[in-house]
């Protein structure tokens, strides 16, 4: 088999985002790392004793800590004299970094830790069997945001993570996606060596939360990058300074009809104006981030005239 | 095995627990239109699929899901899934 | 050996700056004490080559140190009530990882009502964490503990976490002189923490793996088997501690004119200063009254308390924390601790000096006088019955 750092024989679901994000960024980052995980997933498949994915050096304490023990590390290496033995990832889902574990990272990036904080964002909370996260999108329907009579799912829409992380001072903020691992290994390599807190979001598709086929985990997540709803970028101090961009932007609809997450706004009548809602999200970060590629906002302006 | 100071865990272990007992479908990675562009190793959440030779892939059918995304993926359509035989 | 007339957060922190620590984190607040602000002048004098992070709650300081042990550091914090039970998850973490962390945890009431003085419900009511508990009943050996425990934390038969107790203004803000070792007695006392594992590339090990229905008991049960065992290390570092500085106030517990009494008094931290002064006059009009400290909450000194208590007809345990509906909580394993034995004294529970209500001589005068009126149920001592009813 070809080497790698983190190891078959966990037991991710079929086809699952965040293992594939996981294996691509340690790889990425060498051997000569010290990295840290949120209860959730990530942590429950890979590390089932007496077994362990990790052929780096892994540690996993509570739900919220991730980037405070990180930061513990960071100081350790470093009142020891072995800063250059490692470098230091702190890694946990969407709901271990944007809402129960939010204090800890705001701490860990106020006070400048050297340490790289990747979020592997599948967008609720999996292991307990989905329920809505500060990251959910927008009618999303999960266990704690159904849809139902009264309800089209999530009523909130996804917290700005990035934006949050910046507003701290990072050096360097990024989003990628398992749909492009180059994209996502250079990000990797990128952000270790700038020294400082660094953050990184990974778009990991979950067949088992998003009701959708394991087979096509990068084609859904491919999809949430093209419709405009999942933006690619990069920010360094604080300005966006490269995104990826779309040649014709997709309906949202051909990412929303892949997962079942999303069905009841085919079924129910009053669905149309829900997903229109959901297009506006996408249209407003293509216009946030500038996505559309020349040729794409050649043909749009045209299309206006 | 030993509980070790409340439960540490060996390295690169998970290597012991043969995931392929889950698979219903098996790729078969047909060797016909392979372009050697590697897509199938990147992509596989197990990390079991790999180059024998050049154009030539296969996988470990020990961890190998049989989650499909190899055969989604493949530019050239050179990888079919089929039902495992049991 | 230098004696100077310090306050007791002051002369903690001279300490931990004697033990050498890689990594402090400490947040200031709910409530803290001079020890974090003393320690943050040391390291920004240069006096102390640590890393202080400054942390954004108590939740993180835990979290940090958490990581910093877990990379073989030498670690410390301090805290006290409401920023003790915010990082109690992460207590369990702690031990539950068998990290040698040490703290020091200024005893405080917990809220609510609000109340920032001295009691001890918050160290007792995370007597359940795994963590060694020791308690100081003078600045003395407050600042002598505080050595001890990192020598008892890292010892290999034991590996857990310490907290040195010590009550929240009596002993942390008041002043005393204080015999202070020197850093070269010191590091003869305490070498460099080598811990046999420890996050490194060179040996890429899994902490915090997640433990089943199989294994799960095992490793709860060996943290059991190291906290009891650890109670040999805390008597044997106590005696090299003797013998190295001529100081000894305990080591799993600690007696006062025991041998003859037919009275015993139970307690832990600073009362049992008072209790002392109380047992001076006492003796002297002819009452045969005694003392038991316990110094060690955890390890529980089942045995030695046993011991210590076999011959008296009447023990009286002094709480400063309790358990509702329950009762006094030390009170509670004192009696279990004779349970099924077949001569047990008398033991009566006394709760006393919640959010700081004031203990003096005469208090302690008074609890040995009325012990006849104390029935099954623990008393709450000096209450004021106007604002009851």
């Amino acid at each position: 088999m070809e080497k790698h750092l983190f190891l078959a024989g966990h037991t991710a679901c079929y086809g699952c985002g965040e293992a594939l994000g996981a294996r691509l960024v340690v790889d990425a980052a060498g051997p000569n790392i010290i990295t840290t995980d949120a209860t959730g997933c990530l942590e429950v498949f890979s590390s089932r004793w007496p077994q362990s994915a990790w052929a780096v050096p892994f540690i996993h304490s509570l739900f919220e800590n991730s980037a405070a023990v990180a930061s513990g590390i960071e100081v350790a290496l470093r009142a020891m004299g072995r800063q250059e033995e490692a470098k230091v990832i702190a890694q946990g889902g969407d709901g271990g970094t944007a809402d129960i574990g939010l204090q800890c990272l705001s701490g860990m990036l106020e006070r400048g830790h050297d340490v790289l904080y990747v979020c592997y964002d599948n967008e609720a909370y999996m292991n307990t069997g989905v329920q809505r996260s500060g990251l959910t999108p927008y009618d999303s329907d999960t266990r704690t945001s159904p849809f139902g009579r009264a309800s089209w799912g999530n009523r909130y829409r996804k917290k700005d993570m990035p934006a949050i992380a910046a507003a701290h001072g990072a050096p360097y903020i990024a989003t990628a996606s398992v749909a492009y691992p180059k994209d996502l290994q250079a990000k990797v390599k990128k952000a270790l060596n700038i020294v400082g807190p660094k953050y990184l979001q990974v778009h990991v598709p979950c067949p088992l939360g998003w009701k959708s086929d394991p087979a096509l985990t990068i084609k859904v997540a491919k999809l949430a990058v093209e419709t405009g709803l999942y933006p690619i970028f990069e920010m360094e101090n604080g300005v966006v300074t490269k995104v990826r961009k779309i040649s014709s932007p997709k309906p949202v609809t051909e990412y929303l009809k892949l997962q079942g997450r999303f069905a009841h706004l085919f079924k129910k009548s009053g669905g149309e104006e829900e997903i229109k809602k959901i297009q506006q999200i996408a249209d407003e970060n293509i216009r946030k981030y500038g996505l559309l590629s020349e040729t794409a906002a050649a043909k749009v302006s045209a299309e206006k005239e | 095995m030993k509980v070790i100071l409340g439960g540490l865990a060996q390295p690169a272990t998970s290597l012991a627990n043969n995931t392929g007992t889950w698979r219903n479908f098996r790729p078969v990675y047909l060797q016909k239109a392979c372009i050697d562009c590697k897509m199938c190793t990147i992509v596989c959440p197990e990390g079991c699929v790999y180059r024998v030779s050049e154009k030539k892939f296969t996988f470990n059918a020990n961890y190998c899901k049989g989650c499909g995304m190899c055969a989604e993926e493949c530019p050239v359509d050179d990888i079919e899934m089929i039902m495992e035989e049991k | 050996m230098v004696r100077t007339f310090m306050e007791g957060s002051k002369a903690v922190a001279e300490v931990i700056k004697l033990c050498r620590p890689n990594v402090i984190a400490a947040y200031p607040i709910t409530p803290q004490t001079h020890i974090s602000e003393e320690l943050a002048q040391m390291v920004a004098n240069g006096e102390l080559k640590a890393e202080y992070v400054t942390v954004e709650s108590e939740f993180a300081a835990a979290s940090v140190v958490l990581g910093a042990s877990a990379t073989g550091a030498r670690t410390y914090t301090a805290t006290s009530s409401q920023g003790l039970l915010l990082m109690t998850e992460v207590l369990f973490s702690i031990s539950g990882m068998r990290l040698p962390v040490v703290m020091t945890c200024a005893n405080r009431a917990v809220s609510s009502p609000i109340n920032i003085w001295n009691d001890q419900q918050d160290s007792i009511s995370v007597r359940d964490a795994g963590w060694i508990q020791l308690y100081a009943e003078d600045i003395q050996e407050a600042s002598d503990l505080q050595i001890q425990a990192f020598r008892i934390a890292e010892h290999p038969e034991v590996i857990l976490p310490v907290m040195a107790c010590m009550d929240g203004f009596i002993l942390t803000h008041a002043y005393e002189p204080v015999d202070l070792i020197e850093q070269e007695e010191a590091d003869a006392f305490l070498p460099p923490y080598q811990p046999q594992y420890y996050l490194t590339p060179k040996n890429p090990i899994t902490f915090g793996a997640m433990l089943g229905p199989e294994s799960y008991m095992e490793s709860r049960c060996q943290l059991d088997r190291a906290l009891r065992g650890s109670a040999k290390i805390i008597e044997e570092v106590a005696q090299e501690f003797k013998k190295r500085f001529g100081r000894f106030q305990g080591a799993l517990i600690d007696t006062y004119f025991i041998e003859d009494a037919e009275i015993v008094l139970v307690a832990m931290g600073s009362v049992i200063s008072t209790i002392k002064e109380a047992i001076d006059l006492l003796r002297a009009e002819g009452t045969k009254v005694g003392l038991l400290k316990v110094r060690c909450f955890r390890p529980f000194p089942r045995e030695a308390i046993n011991r210590a208590l076999v011959g008296a007809k009447e023990v009286l345990v002094l709480d400063r924390a309790f358990s509702p509906s329950s009762g006094g909580v030390l009170t509670t394993e004192v009696r279990a601790a004779f349970q099924g034995m077949e001569r047990a004294p008398e033991i009566k529970g006394h709760i006393v000096g919640l959010g700081g209500r004031e203990m003096n001589i005469e208090t302690i005068l008074n609890i040995v006088k009325d012990r006849r009126a104390v029935g099954r149920e623990d008393r709450f001592v000096d209450l004021k019955e106007a604002l009851l009813s």
